[in-house]
């Protein structure tokens, strides 16, 4: 049986498709037979960030409608094994997913995969309740900004009420996860900090993910950017992973990267 | 607003005023999550009532259902003006 984590947050552009192909990628390299699929129907995006974008051709839709097989809509990563990609359609309808064609297929993936990473579309409408109802855990992607909190409380309000977990008297086990934060515009007051967002969502702390130029760079490349473990992100990532496998880790990039005006001088 | 509450407020960072203001209306929301959809009609309601005989701020009404284990409490909360 596959453990199924939906990526959400409420508000688009906060980092769930960046995340959803960090966190599954780094499960896969950690050895677990894992699939992302992308629930963002219209709007695939994952498939870019993934680098198959050339390769898809069956989706999500395809299967949900019988039109294809699960075998062949499964798009096999080229760097992690273990890994595979299922597409959203491009085209089709919005209301295509419905809680029972969702449910078959996941129930399909669930004998073959450890893990099912759900990369949900933004709101709080249709795509993204298909995305989060059948989720073991979630992932809660927010950005120390306003309406980037307010709307992730509006999406765990939505979890402890809406998913099945929820309709069947459990919980989903939530994992906060603060994504482009920017440690020097904390220290001077124009940022919430961590402990801000955590305060006030009052839901348990996954990782931080600082604001880094090597996000842009691994999309633009095509390379989800854990797999860039010199990098201050990929190396945030890998840190969420390892943690989300139980493992302890001091939480790192809380602190301006950048010297100070004495260090710099004095060395250090 | 002193002079000095007007000072006090521009050198607060405005990440801490995020904070508050975060934290009023996610507890607001909180407490709207788990409360009937009539309730919002059933405001309009009681307001018209009231507005017949006293001269209310519509701010100044909080309808609000609330539960423990025996019962659910309807709460209605609703400041007069002083004269
Ligand atoms: N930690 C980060 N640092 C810098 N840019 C980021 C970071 N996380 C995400 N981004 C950028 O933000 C944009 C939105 O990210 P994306 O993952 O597509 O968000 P969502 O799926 O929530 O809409 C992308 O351009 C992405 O490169
Ligand atoms: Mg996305």
């Amino acid at each position: 049986m596959a453990k199924i984590i939906t990526v959400t947050s409420g508000k688009g552009g906060v980092g769930k498709t960046t995340t959803s192909a960090a966190i599954g990628t780094g499960l896969a390299l950690k050895g677990y037979k894992t699939v992302i699929i992308d629930f963002d129907i219209g709007l695939r995006n994952l498939d870019i960030v993934m680098n198959c974008e050339r390769r898809v051709v069956y989706d999500f839709v395809n299967v949900v409608n019988g039109e294809a097989t699960l075998k062949q809509a499964l798009i096999k990563d080229k760097r992690a094994t273990n890994l595979y990609i299922l597409p959203a359609s491009q085209t089709k309808d919005k209301d295509a997913l419905t809680i029972e064609n969702v449910g078959a297929v996941l129930e399909t993936l669930s004998g073959e995969f450890d893990y099912i990473v759900c990369d949900s579309p933004a709101g709080i409408e249709h795509g993204a309740l298909m995305a989060l109802y059948y989720a073991d855990e979630a992932v809660i992607v927010t950005n120390p900004e306003v309406s980037s909190v307010r709307d992730s409380d509006r999406i765990i309000g939505i979890l402890q009420s809406k998913s099945r977990k929820a309709e069947l008297g459990t919980s989903v086990k939530e994992h906060l996860l603060v994504t482009r934060y920017q440690p020097d515009r904390v220290t001077r007051g124009e940022m919430l900090s961590v402990q801000d967002v955590e305060e006030i969502l009052a839901i348990p702390l996954l990782g931080v993910i600082p604001e880094s130029e090597a996000v842009l760079k691994a999309s633009n490349q095509g390379v989800p950017v854990i797999h860039d473990q010199k990098s201050d992100a990929g190396q945030a990532y890998g840190d969420a992973v390892a943690r989300f496998l139980g493992e302890e880790r001091p939480h790192r990039f809380l602190e301006s990267q950048r010297k100070g005006l004495l260090k710099r001088m004095f060395g250090g | 607003m002193g002079l000095l509450d007007y000072f006090k407020q521009e050198s607060r960072s405005s990440a801490s005023i995020a904070k508050e203001r975060l934290q009023i209306v996610v507890s607001h929301e909180r407490s709207r999550r788990h409360q009937p959809d009539y309730l919002p009609a059933l405001q309009q309601d009681l307001m018209q009532v009231i507005a017949k005989y006293v001269n209310i701020d519509p701010d100044e009404v909080s309808v609000q259902l609330d539960h423990d284990d025996q019962r659910s409490v309807l709460e209605l909360n609703i400041c007069l003006p002083k004269d």
